[in-house]
C-alpha cells in the first residue's frame, strides 16, 4: 500500500491505496469522480483523459503514486461557478456528443489543444484528437465544437 | 406558439454528460458489493473434462465460485434466439442450447465457464487464475465458407447449418436470366465487425433478501426485453421480482440488445451468495464476447438488358452466426437482409438464398443497420459494375431503374409507402459536383494519384416493426412501443417511453414532440426511460424504431391527455365539449373565448370533490387524474432512402486511400431535430467508412481472435474523415401521424458501397474486398500498373 496525496479539482486528498492503483481507478473508486471513464485499458481510446499539472494525460495508464503531489483536473472540475467551461458549452452548441461516454476525455483533450495552440486548423484538430475514439459522432461536430470554443477561449 | 418539432434544439442531456455527471452502469457502487471475474475458455472448441474450484475458493478474499454445474442444477435457462426462421424445405431452424456458463463444451474463445466473486477486483482476478479447467481441445470450425463441410460443432445440427432459407421465386429468376443480354456477377465478403460501443458492457446486481427482489443495473438497449428473457427463459426471478435498470448507456449499435451470460449469471448468483455483485468488462472481454456484426460470404448476380434495364436478381449468401443463435442473430441475415437486397430498383424477378452456419466464433447479431448494409452492399456493387460493363453513367443506370410511383410494391416483401429517389440522386449529384469529377480526376492524375468516384442509392426498412408482420415471419414478440404521459397536479410532465436512449437524444426529441402536442414549454417535460420499475413495458431501441414507433406512442398518449382535457375544460367553462378548441396549451370556448390553460385543467383533474363554490370538474364517466398511456403498433415499416456520393484519392506508392469528399442526401420524412439527425448521419457514415477502409475482425485458423484490442482492431479516428456534406429531401411517411422515418442506421447502410465503389473506380474497375487497407490497395495498384504496361 502507498499513501498518495493529490490536489484534485482544487481540493487536497490523501488515500492509502495499493501500489499498482491507476490514476483512473484512484479517481473513480477512491474519490468517486466517475466522470473519468475507462474504455479500453490499453491507452488507446482516451475516455480517461484528465489534466495533470495542466497537461492532458491518459489516466488509465498512469500510476497514481507516480504523480504524487500533482494537481489534477478532471471533467468535474472544468465548470466554474455553475457555468460551463467554453469547451463544454461549445460541445453542447454544436452537438459534439451523443452517448456521452467518450465526452469527458474528448473535452479534456480538446481544452489542452487550445492551451497549446490558439486557433488550430481542422486538420490540426483531427490530428490532436487521434488519441480519443468516438463511436457515435463521426467526429464532425467535435471538430466544430473545438473551432467554436477557439473563438471563446 | 412556434413548433418545436423541426427546430435545432440543444440537448437536455448534454449538461450532465459534459460535466461528468452521466451515470453509467460502471459508475454504480452498492454497499458491501463483491466483484465478479469470469473464467473464460481460452480455446475456440473444447470439451470441458472437469472444473476444479477448490484452490480458488481458498484464495484470499474469494466469496464464492460458481460453474456451469451449479447453474444447471438450479435450472437457470440459457440465452435465446428471438426469431424462428424456417428453411426453404419447410423445416425448422436448428438452435443449440446456449447455457449461461458452459458445462460440457466451450464453443468460442471467451465463452464463460465459471465465475469468481471476491471482496476486491484484484482478489477476484487472483481467484479466477486459480480455477483449474481441464479441456480436451477439439478442431475448431472458423471459416463460414467451410462450415458446412466441417465436423458438426453442436449435437443435432447437421453440417453446422441453422437454416437454408429462401425468399423469392427461383423459377421466375431463371426465366428473367434466360432473357438477359448480360449477367453481372460479384463475389463479396461482408467483413466481420465488432460494434465497439465506447462503454464496455457491465452489470451491477443487488438482491434484496427481504423483498426477494433482484435489481439489475446493466448496459442494455432494452431493459424490459432483458427482464422478459431473464424471467421467462432464464427463470432467474418472476418478472415482478426483477427490476432491470439501464441507466446512461455509452452506445449500443446493436451489441447491447442481447441478454448476456454475465447478466444472467450475476443476477442468479447475487441471490445465491446474498451479496451485491459488480462486473465490468475489460475491452478485450468486449471484443471476445459482445455480439459481432455482418460476416457474410455472398455470390450475387444481376440480369440486365443492353440498355441498362434490370431484369432479375439472385443472391446466394452464407451468413456466419458464430457459436450460438442470439436475439436478432437469425433474422438479421434473412428478413432484415433479403427483402432489401433488390435495393431501390424495379427488378421484376428476384430471390435471396441464405445459409446460416455455426462456427466457433463469438455470436453474430445485429450491428447498426443489421442486414440492410449487407443487402445494400450487394446490390450497389452489382449496379455499379453493371454501369461499368455496359459503359453507362453510374447515376443514369440508377435513375433508369428507380420506381416512379409510390406506394412502390417491391418484388420481394415490402410496399414502400413514400419516396422520391430521383430527387435524392439529382440533389446528391449537384451537391457533390458530380459533373466536375473528370476535371478533379485529371488533376489528381497529374499529381501521380488515382481518383475515383462512387455512388450508392439505398433504401431500408426500419422502424421495427409492425407486430403482425414480424410475428408471421417468426419473431417471438410483438414490436410495438409504449408511452405514458403523466401530467402532475402542479403542471410538470413526465413522459415515460419504452424506447431507450444510448446516444439517440430522446430526452430532447421526445420532449420536443410532447411539448408541441401539449402546448407547454419543453422545460416542463422530463423524459423517463430505462427502468422497468418506471413506466410501461417497452421493447427498447434498435432498428431505427424509437421515433417511428416509440415517438408515435408519445403523440397518441398526448392526444388522449388533450381529449380528456377537453372534456374537463368543457365542464369547467360550462359549454359542450365540441365547443372547445385546444390550441397552444389552452382550451378555448369558441363562443365566449373564455379559456383554461392545460395546467389549470390538469390541476382540476386532481380535484374531483366539491367544496364551497368549487365544483368537481370531472365529467360523469371520467376518472380523476391526468395520466394516459398508449401502445403504438405501426401499420408498416418506415422506408428512409437516399443517395450518397464519395470521392477518394489513392496514393499508388503507399496504397493509402483518402476520402476526399463525401456527400449524403437522405429522405427521413419529417425531421424532428435537424441537428440531432445530422449527428446520426455523421456517425453512421463514419461507421460505414470504418467498415469499408479500416475495420476487420480476424480469427486465426484455431479460432483465436487476433483483433481483440484497440492495438489490433482499427477503430476509425478523427483524422480518417473529411467533413461530410449532408443534404435532405422529404417525403412524409404515411404509416405514422408525424410522417417520420428512421435515421439512425442509414449512414452505416449507404456508406460502405459508396466508398468501395469509389475505390474500385479509382482502381479502374479492379475488384477489392473490404476493408480496402493500404496493403490491399497497394497490391491492386501494382497489378493495375502491370496490366496498363501490357496494354501499352
Amino acid at each position: 500500500m502507498t499513501k498518495v496525496t493529490l490536489e484534485v479539482n482544487g481540493k487536497k486528498f490523501s488515500k492509502e491505496v495499493p501500489d499498482h492503483t491507476l490514476l483512473s481507478v484512484f479517481l473513480r473508486d477512491n474519490l468517486n469522480l466517475t466522470g473519468t471513464h475507462v474504455g479500453c485499458d490499453t491507452s488507446q481510446c482516451g475516455a480517461c483523459v484528465v489534466h495533470v499539472n495542466g497537461k492532458s494525460i491518459k489516466s488509465c495508464s498512469t500510476l497514481a503514486a507516480d504523480i504524487e503531489g500533482s494537481k489534477v483536473t478532471t471533467i468535474e472540475g472544468l465548470a466554474k461557478d455553475g457555468r460551463l467551461h467554453p469547451m463544454q458549452a461549445a460541445f453542447k452548441k454544436t452537438h459534439g456528443l451523443q452517448c456521452g461516454y467518450c465526452t469527458p476525455g474528448m473535452v479534456m483533450s480538446a481544452v489542452d489543444l487550445l492551451q497549446t495552440k490558439k486557433n488550430p486548423s481542422d486538420q490540426e484538430i483531427r490530428e490532436w484528437l487521434e488519441g480519443n475514439i468516438c463511436r457515435c459522432t463521426g467526429y464532425q461536430n467535435i471538430v466544430a465544437a473545438v473551432k467554436e470554443a477557439a473563438t471563446k477561449m | 406558439m412556434a413548433s418545436l418539432v423541426g427546430s435545432r434544439v440543444e440537448r437536455k442531456e448534454d449538461t450532465r454528460f459534459l460535466q461528468g455527471k452521466g451515470r453509467y452502469t460502471a459508475d454504480i457502487n452498492i454497499a458491501n458489493q463483491t466483484y465478479a471475474v469470469f473464467v473464460r475458455s481460452p480455446h475456440a472448441r473444447a470439451k470441458i473434462k472437469s472444473v476444479d474450484t477448490s484452490k480458488a475458493l481458498k484464495s484470499s478474499g474469494v466469496v464464492g465460485v460458481l460453474t456451469g454445474k451449479e447453474i444447471a442444477e438450479d435450472k437457470i435457462g440459457g440465452l435465446i434466439a428471438g426469431w424462428a426462421i424456417r428453411s426453404e424445405d419447410g423445416s425448422e431452424m436448428k438452435v443449440p442450447a446456449n447455457p449461461p456458463l458452459a458445462k460440457d463444451v466451450a464453443n468460442f474463445v471467451g465463452e464463460p465457464i465459471a465465475v469468481v466473486f471476491a471482496e476486491t477486483l484484484d482478489e477476484a482476478k487472483e481467484g479466477a487464475e486459480k480455477v483449474k479447467v481441464d479441456y480436451k481441445v477439439l478442431k475448431a470450425v472458423v471459416d463460414p465458407a467451410e462450415a458446412m463441410k466441417s465436423e458438426a460443432i453442436h449435437d443435432g445440427v447437421d453440417k453446422n447449418l441453422c437454416y437454408d432459407w429462401l425468399l423469392g421465386d427461383r423459377k421466375a429468376v431463371d426465366e428473367a436470366f434466360a432473357k438477359a443480354d448480360k449477367i453481372i456477377k460479384v463475389d463479396l465478403i461482408n467483413n466481420r465487425l465488432v460494434p465497439n460501443a465506447m462503454e464496455p458492457r457491465a452489470c451491477v446486481v443487488d438482491y434484496n433478501t427481504a423483498s426477494e427482489e433482484i435489481t439489475l443495473y446493466t448496459t442494455s438497449q432494452n431493459p424490459h426485453l432483458s427482464r422478459l428473457v431473464m424471467s421467462a427463459f432464464g427463470g432467474v426471478a418472476p418478472e415482478n421480482k426483477l427490476r432491470v435498470v439501464a441507466p446512461d448507456v455509452g452506445g449500443g449499435f446493436g451489441s447491447k440488445i442481447n441478454v448476456y451470460n454475465e447478466e444472467i449469471v450475476c443476477s442468479w448468483a447475487s441471490k445465491k451468495i446474498e451479496r451485491p455483485i459488480k462486473w465490468v468488462a475489460e475491452r478485450t472481454e468486449s471484443f471476445l464476447t459482445d455480439t459481432h456484426g455482418r460476416d457474410h460470404v455472398t455470390h450475387a448476380e444481376l440480369a440486365v438488358s443492353n440498355d441498362g434495364k434490370f431484369l432479375g436478381f439472385k443472391n446466394e449468401t452464407i451468413a456466419n452466426l458464430g457459436a450460438y443463435a442470439r436475439v436478432f442473430g437469425t433474422v438479421t441475415p434473412t428478413y432484415l437482409f433479403g427483402p432489401c437486397a433488390t435495393g431501390v430498383y424495379v427488378i421484376p424477378a428476384a430471390y435471396s438464398n441464405v445459409k446460416a452456419v455455426y462456427t466457433n466464433t463469438a455470436p453474430v447479431d445485429a450491428y447498426r443497420g443489421a442486414g440492410r448494409p449487407e443487402a445494400t452492399y450487394t446490390i450497389e456493387r452489382l449496379v455499379e459494375k453493371a454501369a461499368m460493363e455496359l459503359g453507362m453513367d453510374k447515376t443514369e443506370i440508377r435513375m433508369k431503374n428507380f420506381p416512379t410511383q409510390f406506394p412502390f410494391k417491391q418484388t420481394l416483401v415490402h410496399t414502400v409507402d413514400s419516396g422520391d429517389y430521383v430527387a435524392g440522386l439529382e440533389k446528391a449529384k449537384q451537391m457533390a459536383d458530380y459533373a466536375g469529377f473528370e476535371a478533379r480526376r485529371k488533376k489528381s492524375e497529374a499529381n501521380g494519384k488515382l481518383r475515383g468516384i462512387g455512388v450508392s442509392s439505398y433504401f431500408e426498412a426500419c422502424g421495427i416493426a409492425p407486430s403482425a408482420a414480424v410475428m408471421s415471419l417468426g419473431c417471438g414478440v410483438g414490436l410495438w412501443e409504449s408511452a405514458e404521459v403523466r401530467f402532475n397536479p402542479t403542471g410538470q410532465i413526465s413522459v415515460f417511453t419504452g424506447a431507450h436512449s444510448h446516444g439517440q437524444s430522446h430526452d430532447t426529441t421526445f420532449a420536443q414532440i410532447a411539448a408541441d402536442e401539449l402546448g407547454v414549454p419543453m422545460e416542463n417535460i422530463d423524459v423517463v426511460h430505462g427502468d422497468t420499475d418506471k413506466g410501461t413495458f417497452g421493447m427498447g431501441t434498435y432498428g431505427s424504431r424509437s421515433l417511428t414507433v416509440g415517438g408515435i406512442a408519445i403523440v397518441n398518449a398526448c392526444k388522449k391527455i388533450v381529449a380528456k382535457g377537453k372534456r374537463v375544460a368543457a365542464k369547467m367553462l360550462e359549454v359542450n365539449e365540441d365547443e372547445i378548441e385546444f390550441k397552444d396549451g389552452e382550451f378555448v370556448a369558441l363562443k365566449s373565448n373564455k379559456k383554461k390553460t392545460i395546467g389549470e385543467v390538469a390541476f382540476a383533474c386532481y380535484l374531483p370533490g366539491q367544496r364551497d363554490e368549487m365544483k368537481s370538474p370531472i365529467p360523469e364517466g371520467d376518472e380523476p387524474g391526468l395520466i394516459e398511456s398508449s401502445f403504438f403498433d405501426p401499420a408498416n415499416f418506415s422506408f428512409p432512402a437516399g443517395s450518397h456520393i464519395c470521392e477518394v484519392e489513392i496514393d499508388p506508392d503507399t496504397g493509402n486511400v483518402k476520402v476526399e469528399k463525401y456527400t449524403a442526401v437522405d429522405d427521413f420524412g419529417r425531421i424532428v431535430n435537424p441537428m440531432i439527425v445530422e449527428g446520426q448521419v455523421h456517425g453512421g457514415i463514419a461507421q460505414g467508412i470504418g467498415q469499408a477502409l479500416h475495420e476487420n475482425t480476424q480469427y486465426d485458423e484455431t479460432g483465436q481472435l487476433m483483433t481483440a484490442s484497440y492495438m489490433d482492431y482499427t477503430m476509425p479516428r478523427a483524422d480518417n474523415f473529411p467533413e461530410f456534406n449532408l443534404g435532405f429531401t422529404c417525403t412524409h411517411a404515411t404509416s405514422n401521424p408525424l410522417g417520420v422515418k428512421g435515421c439512425g442506421e442509414a449512414g452505416a447502410i449507404a456508406s460502405p458501397p459508396t466508398v468501395m465503389n469509389a475505390v474500385i473506380d479509382a482502381l479502374g474497375g479492379q475488384e477489392i474486398s473490404m476493408p480496402a487497407t493500404a496493403e490491399k490497395v497497394w497490391k491492386a495498384c501494382k497489378t493495375m500498373k502491370k496490366s496498363n504496361a501490357k496494354a501499352a
